[in-house]
Formats: C-alpha cells, structure tokens, sequence
C-alpha cells in the first residue's frame, strides 16, 4: 500500500470535497492564470497559498484571503482579495506577491538561471484567512503549476566563438528570425531569463555575459567594445537570423552600453534599442571599464539611508552639460524605447529620460523615441509576474563590495508596471523587428532556396522534452 | 534592403492537456494571401499523422483558425481544433492505424506550420513559412502514477496532486486487452483518484479466467487507498469495459459504486457465462459477422436481435447508483443504441429509471475518447478468440464523431463532478 510521503503530518480529512484547479497548469512565464476554487459551503472563508522552492533553496510564498460565493465557488480573476500578501482583484497577485517566507535570510532575490527546466509553484487552499503556519497543515486541496522560460521547440545554443560568453536562443521553425542582444547589469553573470522568453515570442536572443565572461575571468581584463561588435557579428552571420533585423535591449549597466552602441558603433547597426532603468550618461570614449572608473570615481555620491540600504541613483547625477560625458542621441538613427521606473533608487533613470528628450527634440529626432515611464516602480523592471523586491543582496562586479542595494518600487505599482512594460516593449519589438507586408504582394520572396528543414530528423535527439532541429544550408 | 520578413506563427497555449483548446494565430502575411496551415506528429508507433486546412489571410495579413473559415483541407468551416481531431495517417501509411499514446508522462509533440499557398501534399519535402511545436499532455503536473501489482490486480493508478482525498474512478477498456492509461492519468489531472484496470493481455481474452472478485478487488484497492473517498468511487468503462460496469453495478454484492459512465457497450452478458468466452456467442458470430465494401469487420449484428429472455442479460432493474451511457448511432461495432433502448425499458418497468441518463450522437462510431483526438472510423484489430488480424469497423464520420467527443466529454466530467464531488455533502461545523 502506498502512503503518501508528502505529508508527515496527521492527514486531515477533506471535510466538503474542495476542487482547485489552475488553468493553464503550464504555462511560459509571461502568461496569466485563473485559479478556481470549487464546491465550497455558500460563504466559506478561504486562503489562497503559493509556494515556490528557489533554484538556490530558499522558499517563498503568498497567500490571499478570499470568501466563496452563494456557489461555493472562488474565482481568483475576479473575486478580491480580503488581504494577504495583495489585497483586491488581482489575477497574478499570488505571483508577484512572493516573499521570502520568514525565518529565511533578508535581502533575498529569486532569479531563475537554469532556463531549461520550468518554475514549479504549488497553489493551495486552506480552511479560514491565515496568515502564517501554512505548512504545518495539511491544505485542502493543492496543484502544482508550471511556469516556463522555454516554449516548446526553442533551441539553447551556448556560444563560445570569438572569445564570446554568450547563449543564443532561437525560436521554433526554419526562420531566418530578427535578433536581439540581451545585455543585463552590474551583478554579472550570464543570465539567460528574458532572452529565452523573447524566443519564445520569435525573437533570436542572444543574452550576452559582458563582465564575467570566460575571457575577463581568465586575464582580470574587463572586454573592450569589440567583444560587443563581435556578438554581433556573430548574429548577424547565423543562418537562422536575419542579419538586417537586429536589435539590443539593456537594463541598468546594459542600458548604458545599449546607448553607446546605438549611436556610436561603426559595426553594430540596430533596428531598434530598447534601455530599461538606464542612462545614456557616460565616458563616451572607452568601454565597460571607463564607465566603471567613472562611477568608482562618483562613489562619494553614494547614499546610504537609516535601513543601510545602499542609493547609487546619485552616482550618475547631475546629469552633465560636458558631451563627453553623456552619449550623443541627437544622432540616434533607430527607435528607441526608455522604460523607467520613477522610484528608481539605483540609476537616475528619470532624469536621463527628460536629459534625453530635451537632446532628441533639439536635435529633431524625437520621433523615434518612446518614453514608459511608471510612477512608484523601482529599478528592477523585469518580465511580469516575478516577484518585486525592494531591496536585495549585491556584488558590484567592480568593487567585490557586499551591500543591501536599495533598488526601489512599491510592490503594487511596480508588478502592474513589469506587466505593462513588458506587453509594450513586446509589441515595439515587434513593429521595429518584423515590420509589416502590407505592402508586399505575394509570399514568394520567402520562399528560401538551400535551408533545408526537418521537424523529425531521423534518430530524433530528445533532450527533455526539446527535440533539436538540425538546419543545414546547401550550397 | 528586401523585406525578408517571415509571418509570425503563434499557438497559445504552448503547453496545455490534451482536452484543453487553442488558438493559432498567423500574423504579418500580406493581405489576402492563400496559406496552409499543418499539424503533423510523430507517433509512439513511428507513423506520421497530419492534418491541414486551407486559408486566406484579412486585410491585415492575419490568420485565425478559431475565427476564419477552412476553405479545404482534412477538415472546412470554422474549426478551432481541427488541425487535432482531423489528423490522419500520411498518404502512404500502412492502413488501419489508431494512435493512442501509451506512455503518458511525455507529452505528444504536434508541430503546427503554415505554408504558402493552399497545397495538400509534400508537406515534408518543403520548407514551412513558420513551425511552432505544442505539447499535448495527458497529465497535469503534480499527478502521481502508481504501476499496482497486487492481490492479483494489475494496473495503473493516477492520483491528483495534493493531499486528497480525492473521488475514484475505477476505468476499464475494451476487448482489445492490454493497459491503456491515457484516460486514467486525464482523469487524475481533473481531480479524480483514477485506476486504468487490466483485465486481460492483448490476445489472451480466452484464456484468462476472469471473474466478478477481479474486479471487486480492484475496487477496494481504490477504495483502500488512503487519498480516497472510500464513499466516491465511480466506474468508467468503454466497450467491453461498459459491459463490466454494468454487470458489477446490477450484480456485485460487495462494492458500490457512485455512479457509472458507460461508454459504447451494452447489457447483453449473461450471468453464470465467462466474461471472456461464450461458445454460443462465438457461433452466432460466424454467421452474423459481415464485411462491409472495404473488408472491414462489422460485428453489430452478432448481439443482435436484442434478447427478451431475462438469462441473456444483465437485471439492470437492479442497478442502485446513477449511470450516464454514452452512444453513437453509427456505433459498427456493438449495437448500443438498440441496448440502451433496452437497458431503458428494462429500468423502466424496474422503477429505476430515474437513475438513467443516455447520450446518443448522430453519425458517432464506437470508439468516443476524451475530445481532439482524431477519429478511426476502422482500424487493425486482433479478434481475441480467433487471434486472427482483420480490419474492425468502428463506425462514425470525422467532424459528427469529434464534436461527440468534445460533447460528451465536458457532460461526462460535469456528471462526474455532480455525483463524485458535489454529492458529498459538507459537515456544517468546519
């Protein structure tokens, strides 16, 4: 007889027989959910539970309190939320509500880096509005959600030519695909989230590791901007992607690179940047380095506020007069779209914007700028539904400096803020990426001779679920 | 610089359970332009199995199955999910195949393109304009999958995930033999403790000695199991798997079941006969068996006329629990429909009608499985007393069977829900 292991706790019988099912039970990470309780007593007070173990074992929930209506029925989409972890209507409160649950280390920060396997959380309902000792009981019915980077058919390919740190994601299909250069801030590392997601939505994305890569590892050499140029070389020639459709989207430390390539590179030409939380102020000259070296010698300007959390928006301020010092985007050719969050306690990105609107309407090209700018939204403005965190634990790459750095947002503002943003940024991408045929007449320019491809290549290579698609270009 | 831009093909969800709906979505093709869209999958028994329709793109280049009209193809007029239950075998195939997916906890990989213009072969040889692939899985996260070996049981049980209890189901096939589990692990991912039961070996009806404490025990496995309710089990059958069900809710002294979804069978097993065997039925087959233009078996008739004597059939006047029949009429196998007709009358006059409720659907073959999968109207076969191979009409047509499917598969789980879950009433005091 097999006794469930789940519960080492006394097994409480079901009293009414509760449903709760979550629709979609897999879903990518940017898509909405509807959590329904059913065949509750009329009136029957409940609580909402998510719990999700982190890739580095920390847990983390949200709860809601909810009271079902004269059919026994809660329907999270529609019904408020009494209180918990986010109060009202909220579709994917249980989401982007997640906190550390107590007794874990402060400060903490949930980042997935294994992109392949997906996010599992458990959503529960218990008996009554609680609001702690979720797991010393047992629920009355639980179901385990999916929440994945990967669509089905996105293939992760690691790069490593060219002295490069980097991982190319491709979307599904023969392609060719517009491409995009995902570059992230000043912790580092190679974090492959958004790039996965944005395949999973067309887009070939390299997400590129620019101050820890193998290379700066090795030599204690941060890279120069020819490691950037040679990214995207490296797109630009892949047989899957379409060399003319280009684009680059950085937030904070990538932000401000973003800006220098989109004006200055004689090599890379986008179709589109996109800077989110950035700054377009700068050494002009020089590459990552010169900037740190810039902000290390700004670092008098760093704050420190009464819960020792560490500002750097001042690092950055006041935005300068000197053109050295600020890249030039009065003769920016491409679109570009800001995304700034207006409680940003880490980059002043709302003065860079107005900084960079005045220098764009002077210059004449305003036109192609586009400015989402949120109110109470912090620094770390990210694909929805992931959890807001105010303040985290941060390693500068530069300084090797441990401090709690106070991004900033409020919890709310800030999740409505990832939702929108990031719905806004995938229709920009779009339009600058993929354009429209309206104009064209017929589909036979897409007919491209010598890419062969076979969905069922013979002796199929399953990795997981992922079948790998071999593509070959004859000559 | 030449627009080169290729259309964006979308099938949301990515990931959903194989009863659930999608919505493909083909945008920035230019407008009015003739399109394909492809759904091909490789199957567990190494077949390709494809379906296709015809469209043309709006003013804004776009294309949606769930809104626009096929024009041609396996499948015309507005179909959201006919790119899945139309499938067939590739031209080219061997004949009589049925897809049934037999390990459940991968799911199936359907590849949807869209090709330019409206063509209807070659979909292989040529290079789509856009491919999504999109997993249709038979379980939720979280169910558990339980092999049962024991007491002499074998099966497969499926629990919901979660601390329970949960309702069962004890599930049971048809005369072809062997396990499938597919429906059982469906079942547990809506929230029902589900047992896919074996009762014979593929092949082996005549020779295993099957008997009504078979079933019982099976049962009580369920029933024993501490994640159930041991007051809400329901049986599910198919087939030969209806035949059981009916004869453990009329006859079995020892287990009650809640209720009973009988899908395509009948009444017509006498008691004291072994299940598997009976010489005076195996007779009347050779006569009355046919073959219809194509060779394919047609077996209908041989339980035909329906008996009047009480000793040919099950007393369903005794049946205690509710019980949902589920038939089509174009049922090639067994006769279902003029057997419920019975069953009903038989109740009738037992003061037990009420307890009776049948679906009967319009040009709907035997073979009625959970919604989107495509249907056979005739497939290989091993006639289990004989072992001989032969081509077993089904029956049904693709669009009337599939809409029976999605029909009465959201009316099987809301009876389910009705009778397992909502029927338990709740203590007042929480």
């Amino acid at each position: 007889m097999i006794i469930s292991g789940v519960h080492s706790i006394r097994m409480q019988k079901n009293p009414c027989c509760v449903k709760l099912s979550v629709q979609p039970s897999r879903g990518l990470v940017d898509e909405k959910f509807s959590i329904l309780v059913q065949n509750t007593p009329p009136g029957f007070q409940v609580t909402v539970h998510a719990l999700h173990h982190s890739e580095d074992g920390h847990d983390w929930e949200a709860f809601a309190h909810y009271t079902a209506n004269n059919t026994g029925t809660v329907n999270v989409s529609e019904d408020p939320s009494l209180g918990g972890t986010y109060s009202g209507v909220e579709q994917m409160g249980l989401l982007w509500s997640l906190r550390p649950v107590p007794g874990n280390k402060p400060w903490l920060r949930m980042r997935k880096m294994n992109v392949q396997t997906p996010m599992e959380v458990t959503i529960s309902v218990y008996q009554g509005h609680q609001t702690e000792g979720f797991t010393d009981q047992a629920p009355l019915a639980g179901v385990v959600v999916e929440r994945w980077y990967m669509a089905p058919g996105v293939r992760r390919v690691p790069i490593t030519e060219e002295g490069l740190t980097a991982t190319l994601f491709l979307p599904s299909g023969p392609g060719p695909f517009p491409a995009l250069i995902d570059l992230w801030g000043g912790g580092g590392q190679l974090v492959e989230s958004r790039a996965s997601l944005l395949a999973s939505h067309g887009i070939a994305a390299l997400a590129l590791d620019y101050l820890t890569p193998k290379i700066t590892v090795e030599t204690g050499k941060m890279v120069e901007n020819e490691y950037f140029e040679k990214a995207y070389k490296v797109l630009e020639q892949h047989p899957q992607v379409l060399g003319s459709r280009i684009a680059m989207l950085g937030i904070s430390f990538g932000a401000v690179m973003t800006f220098k390539f989109a004006v200055y590179s004689e090599v890379i030409k986008l179709s589109c940047a996109v800077s989110v939380s950035g700054s377009h102020v700068q050494p002009i000259d020089g590459s990552v380095k010169q900037i740190f070296d810039y902000l290390i010698k700004n670092a008098g300007n760093t704050r420190i506020n009464e819960e020792n959390q560490t500002i750097w928006r001042d690092l950055l301020l006041p935005i300068p007069t000197d053109p050295a010092f600020k890249v030039d985007v009065g003769r920016l050719k491409c679109p570009l779209m800001l995304v700034v969050g207006e409680d940003d306690q880490n980059f002043p990105a709302p003065e860079s914007a107005k900084d960079i609107k005045e220098m764009m309407e002077r210059a004449g090209n305003s036109h192609l700028l586009t400015v989402l700018s949120y109110p109470n939204a912090g620094h770390l403005i990210e694909p929805p539904y992931t959890p807001h965190v105010r303040a985290t634990n941060f390693v500068t790459v530069g300084s090797r400096q441990k401090v709690v750095a106070l991004w900033g947002g409020e919890m709310v503002a800030h999740s409505r803020a990832q939702e929108d943003a990031w719905r806004k940024l995938l229709v920009f991408l779009r339009e600058n990426l993929y354009g429209t045929n309206l104009g064209a007449t017929s589909l036979s320019h897409l007919q491209r001779k010598g890419i062969s491809w076979d969905p069922m290549p013979n002796g199929l290579v399953r990795d997981g679920l992922h079948l790998f698609y071999r593509t070959e270009v004859n000559s | 610089m030449s627009q080169t831009i290729s259309p964006v093909l979308s099938v949301v969800p990515t990931r959903a359970l194989v009863d659930e709906t999608f919505k493909v979505v083909v945008e920035n093709l230019p407008p009015a332009s003739p399109v394909t869209l492809h759904a091909l999958l490789y199957s567990e028994d190494k077949d390709y199995w494809e379906a296709y329709g015809h469209y043309v793109s709006d003013h804004r280049g776009t294309v949606s199955v769930a809104e626009d009209m096929s024009l041609g193809g396996t499948y015309t007029g507005k179909e959201a999910m006919g790119l899945l239950w139309s499938m067939r075998p590739e031209p080219g195939s061997r004949t009589g195949l049925r897809l049934r997916k037999r390990e459940v906890t991968s799911p199936m990989l359907v590849h949807i393109s869209v090709y330019s213009g409206h063509i209807s072969e070659g979909f292989r040889k040529q290079s789509p304009l856009a491919s999504v692939p999109t997993e249709r899985w038979y379980m939720a996260p979280g169910v558990q999958r339980i092999e049962i070996k024991e007491k002499g049981v074998r099966g497969t049980f499926f629990i919901p995930p979660g601390p329970g209890p949960f309702p069962g189901l004890l599930d049971m096939w048809g005369g072809g033999g062997g396990l499938l589990e597919y429906r059982s692990a469906l079942l547990a991912s809506h929230g029902y403790a589900s047992l896919a039961l074996q009762y014979f070996s593929p092949g082996e009806l005549q020779s295993s000695d099957l008997k009504i404490q078979y079933f019982e025990t099976a049962f009580n496995i369920i029933k024993d199991h501490p994640q159930v309710i041991p007051d809400s089990i329901g049986i599910f059958g198919l087939s030969l798997g209806t035949v059981v069900a009916i004869y453990l809710a009329a006859v079995s002294t020892k287990i009650t079941p809640r209720c009973c979804v009988c899908i395509s069978g009948h009444h017509l097993y006498p008691l004291g006969t072994a299940l598997n065997f009976n010489p005076k039925l195996e007779k009347k087959r050779l006569v009355t068996e046919r073959y219809d233009e194509n060779n394919y078996q047609i077996l209908r008739d041989v339980r035909l006329p329906i008996p009047t004597d009480l000793s040919e059939k099950v007393d369903v006047r005794k049946i205690k629990c509710h019980m949902l029949l589920v038939n089509g009429d174009d049922d090639q196998n067994v006769p279902a429909v003029e057997a419920a007709e019975d069953i009903a009358q038989m109740m009738r006059s037992g003061g037990n009608l009420h307890l009776l409720t049948t679906l009967t659907y319009p040009n709907t073959g035997h073979l009625i499985e959970p919604p989107y999968s495509p249907h056979f109207r005739a497939t290989n076969f091993i006639v289990p007393t004989t072992k001989e191979k032969v081509i077993s009409l089904w029956g049904g047509q693709p669009k009337p069977h599939s809409d029976a499917q999605e029909d009465s598969w959201r009316k099987i789980l809301a009876y389910l829900h009705h009778h397992l879950y909502s029927s338990t009433t709740p203590k007042a005091k929480m």
